[in-house]
C-alpha cells in the first residue's frame, strides 16, 4: 500500500495523476489536458480557475466519468476510478444549465439520486426534506422545475447533487447563469452549504473574484495545465507565473538582474535603479535577469526619492481608492493603488516627478 | 416607403385561395353528403337515410376488410415506432460525422423512392419469398406497411430529441442511473410525446396505403381501402360513400389527437 497522499495535513479525496487527454486523432488532435497532476483535500473548496479553453471543465468531466482519460489516473480515496462510468463514481455534479429533470417536481428531482441507489422509502423521504430545509424551499417541493426562478432552480440543483452525500460534489461554473446580486448571495451559501456538509466541493471557474472569495485552494490552469496551486492569497500575492499575475488582479512588472539569494529572498538590482529584495517560489534558483511582479496595492506613492522613481501620467479616482498611473525611469509603467481617506489630498499632481516605495515582501520573482 | 412585399394582397391571391378550397373541399363534402342519400344514385338526393350505413356495418366483408386494416395497422405502427425511436436515437445522440447526413436520407427513403416501385419490388421478392417459405399470411402487408411507415414516425421523434437537453442523460447518469435506468426514467418519458405523435402518424398512413397494399396482398386480404377500389369497379352505391365517410370521421380524429399532443410543451 502506498502512503496515503496528504496535502496541509488533510487526506487527499481526490488526486489526478498525470492525466491527459487528447480529443480527436492525427492533425486535427486538440491535447486538452497536459500531464495533469493535482491533489484535493478532503473538506476543501478546491477552485479549477482559467479562461475558456484551459481545460478546466475537461478535468471536471474526467472526475466525474463523462469522458475517460488518455492516460493518467484519477484516484478516489486511493482507489483508481478513472475507467468507472459516471454511475458508479460516489461524486455527484451541478452542471452548468442544471440540467432539471423537467418532467419530475422539485422533490422528485431532489429524490432521484437516493432512488437509483436503492435507498428505503423512509430514508428517502427524511433525506429529500432535509435537503429542502438546507436550501430553504420547503414550499416549493411539488412545482415543476419550469414553475421557479433562476436561484431557485440553481439551489434545486445543488440539493439533488448533494442529496446522496458524495464524497466529492463537482460543480461547473454554476453560478454564471445568475445576475450579479444573486451571485454574490449564492457565492456565500456555497460556502455556507460547504462547511456545513463537510463535503469536497470541486468548483470550475472563470472568473477570478469569484476563485479568490470562495476557495481554501485554487488551481490556475491554461492551455491543459496547472500553473499553480495555492490559497487565493498565496495565488494573489506570489504569483509564479506571469500568466498568473496577468490573469488574477492587475500588475506591475519590473526588469532586474539577480545580485544573491540568501534565505529565500533575491537582492535584485533593477532596471529602472534600486535594489529591491524579491520572495521566489519554492524550488527555484533565481539568476541573471528577471521579472518582479508588484501588485499595485503593495506600493505607495510618496514625494522624493523611493525605492522607485518617475513621473506621474495620470491619476484616477475610484472612490474608494486611487489609481496613480507613472512612467518609471526605464520608461516601463507603474500603477500604485492607494486607499482614499475623507478629505485626505494627494500631494502631487499629474506631471510631478514621485518616489514609489515597493513595500516589504511586496515584489515576487517569476519563473520564466 | 414602399410597403413590404405582402402576398395577400395580390390581385388574384383571393380567387386563388377559394378555387383551391373549393377543390379540396368540394368533392369530399358532396361524398359525405352522398353517403346519406336515400336513393342508389351518387348524383340525384332522394331524401335522407342511414341505410348505407347500416348497410356497411352489416356487410361481412366490409368488416372483414375494416379489422385487417386496424390489425395491419396497430402492427405496422407498433414496429415502426420502435425502429423510428432507435434510429432516432442513434442519429441524434452522436457527433457530427460525414455520412449522417446520407443515413437520414436512408432512413427517409419511403418519402424519396415512389411508392409504385417500392410496390412493384415488393411484389417481386414477396412472390419468391411465398414460394420458398408456403406462408401467405398478413405477415408481408405489415412487413411493407412497416416498412413505409417508419420515416413518419422518426420525423417527430427526432425533432423531440433535438430540442432535449444532452445535460440531462449526463445528470442522471451522475445520480447512479444505469444506461437503461436513463432511458427508461428520463429519456423515455420526455420523448413521449414525440412517440405518440409518431405512432398515430404512423397509424394513419397505414390505414391510408392503397397502392403498396394493392400489390403486396394475396387472395382476400383486401383492407378498407383496396375493397373499396375494388367495388367502384363494379356496382357503385352510396355504400361506399359510408364506409369513406367513417374512415374520414377515424382519420380526423386520430390527426386532430396527433395535433394537441404535440402542441404539448417540451
Amino acid at each position: 500500500m502506498p502512503e496515503p497522499l496528504r496535502v496541509n495535513e488533510r487526506r487527499v479525496a481526490v488526486e489526478a495523476r498525470n492525466i491527459s487527454k487528447v480529443f480527436g486523432t492525427g492533425e486535427h488532435a486538440l491535447r486538452a489536458l497536459d500531464d495533469v497532476s493535482v491533489g484535493i483535500a478532503e473538506n476543501e473548496f478546491f477552485t479549477l480557475l482559467g479562461p475558456s479553453g484551459c481545460g478546466k471543465t475537461t478535468l471536471l468531466r474526467l472526475i466525474a466519468g463523462f469522458e475517460f482519460p488518455t492516460s493518467g489516473a484519477i484516484l478516489l480515496g486511493g482507489e483508481d476510478i478513472a475507467t468507472l462510468p459516471p454511475y458508479k463514481r460516489p461524486v455527484n455534479t451541478v452542471f452548468q444549465s442544471y440540467a432539471l429533470f423537467p418532467h419530475l417536481t422539485v422533490a422528485q428531482n431532489v429524490s432521484f439520486g437516493l432512488e437509483m441507489l436503492g435507498k428505503p422509502r423512509g430514508e428517502i423521504e427524511a433525506r429529500v426534506a432535509e435537503m429542502l430545509k438546507l436550501m430553504r424551499m420547503e414550499q416549493l417541493a411539488n412545482r415543476r422545475t419550469d414553475q421557479i426562478s433562476g436561484g431557485q432552480a440553481q439551489r434545486v440543483a445543488l440539493a439533488r447533487a448533494l442529496a446522496p452525500a458524495p464524497k466529492v460534489l463537482l460543480l461547473d461554473e454554476p453560478l454564471s447563469a445568475l445576475d450579479y446580486k444573486l451571485r454574490k448571495e449564492m457565492q456565500l451559501e456555497l460556502k455556507r452549504m460547504q462547511a456545513e456538509t463537510g463535503i469536497t466541493f470541486i468548483f470550475v471557474t472563470h472568473d477570478q473574484e469569484e476563485a479568490l472569495t470562495m476557495s481554501d485552494r485554487v488551481a490556475v490552469m491554461s492551455a491543459g495545465k496547472i500553473l499553480q496551486v495555492g490559497s487565493p492569497r498565496d495565488i494573489y500575492d506570489r504569483p509564479a507565473e506571469r500568466f498568473v499575475a496577468d490573469f488574477i488582479g492587475e500588475t506591475n512588472y519590473l526588469a532586474g538582474t539577480v545580485q544573491g539569494v540568501d534565505g529565500g529572498r533575491a537582492e535584485v538590482l533593477l532596471k529602472t535603479g534600486g535594489r529591491i529584495s524579491a520572495s521566489y517560489s519554492e524550488g527555484m534558483t533565481p539568476s541573471g535577469e528577471v521579472t518582479l511582479v508588484v501588485r499595485p496595492e503593495h506600493a505607495r506613492a510618496v514625494e522624493g526619492a523611493a525605492d522607485l522613481s518617475g513621473a506621474v501620467e495620470d491619476i484616477v479616482y475610484f472612490g474608494t481608492d486611487t489609481h496613480i498611473h507613472t512612467r518609471l525611469d526605464d520608461g516601463s509603467a507603474f500603477t500604485v493603488r492607494q486607499q482614499n481617506s475623507r478629505n485626505a489630498v494627494l500631494p502631487f499632481a499629474r506631471g510631478d516627478r514621485i518616489g514609489i516605495v515597493v513595500g516589504d515582501d511586496a515584489a515576487q520573482v517569476l519563473r520564466d | 416607403m414602399a410597403r413590404y412585399f405582402d402576398v395577400k394582397r395580390q390581385t388574384g391571391f383571393a380567387t386563388i385561395a377559394i378555387v383551391t378550397f373549393v377543390l379540396l373541399y368540394l368533392p369530399i363534402a358532396i361524398l359525405v353528403i352522398y353517403a346519406f342519400n336515400e336513393g342508389e344514385s351518387l348524383a340525384n338526393w332522394e331524401g335522407f337515410s342511414l341505410r348505407w350505413f347500416v348497410a356497411a356495418a352489416n356487410n361481412d366483408a366490409v368488416k372483414q376488410a375494416a379489422w385487417r386494416s386496424l390489425v395491419i395497422a396497430a402492427f405496422a405502427a407498433t414496429f415502426a415506432t420502435i425502429a423510428a425511436t432507435m434510429a432516432a436515437l442513434a442519429t441524434t445522440r452522436t457527433r457530427r460525422y460525414r455520412g449522417l447526413t446520407f443515413k437520414y436520407a436512408m432512413i427517409n427513403q419511403p418519402l424519396m423512392v415512389p411508392e409504385i416501385v417500392t410496390a412493384v419490388a415488393l411484389l417481386i421478392v414477396f412472390s419468391q419469398v411465398k414460394v420458398w417459405t408456403g406462408y401467405s399470411g398478413l405477415g408481408y402487408l405489415i412487413l411493407a406497411h412497416t416498412a413505409f411507415c417508419i420515416p413518419f414516425a422518426y420525423l417527430p421523434v427526432r425533432a423531440r430529441l433535438e430540442n432535449m437537453d444532452l445535460a440531462l442523460e449526463s445528470a442522471a447518469a451522475d445520480l447512479y442511473a444505469t444506461p437503461w435506468k436513463t432511458f427508461r426514467r428520463i429519456t423515455l418519458p420526455l420523448l413521449q410525446p414525440g412517440i405518440v405523435a409518431g405512432f398515430m402518424l404512423a397509424f394513419v398512413i397505414s390505414l391510408d396505403d392503397v397502392v403498396i397494399t394493392e400489390f403486396v396482398k394475396s387472395g382476400g386480404q383486401d383492407t378498407l381501402p383496396t375493397y373499396m377500389l375494388g367495388q367502384l369497379r363494379r356496382v357503385i352505391t352510396p355504400e361506399v360513400n359510408a364506409i369513406a365517410t367513417l374512415f374520414l370521421a377515424l382519420s380526423v380524429l386520430i390527426v386532430t389527437a396527433f395535433f394537441f399532443i404535440n402542441r404539448q410543451k417540451a
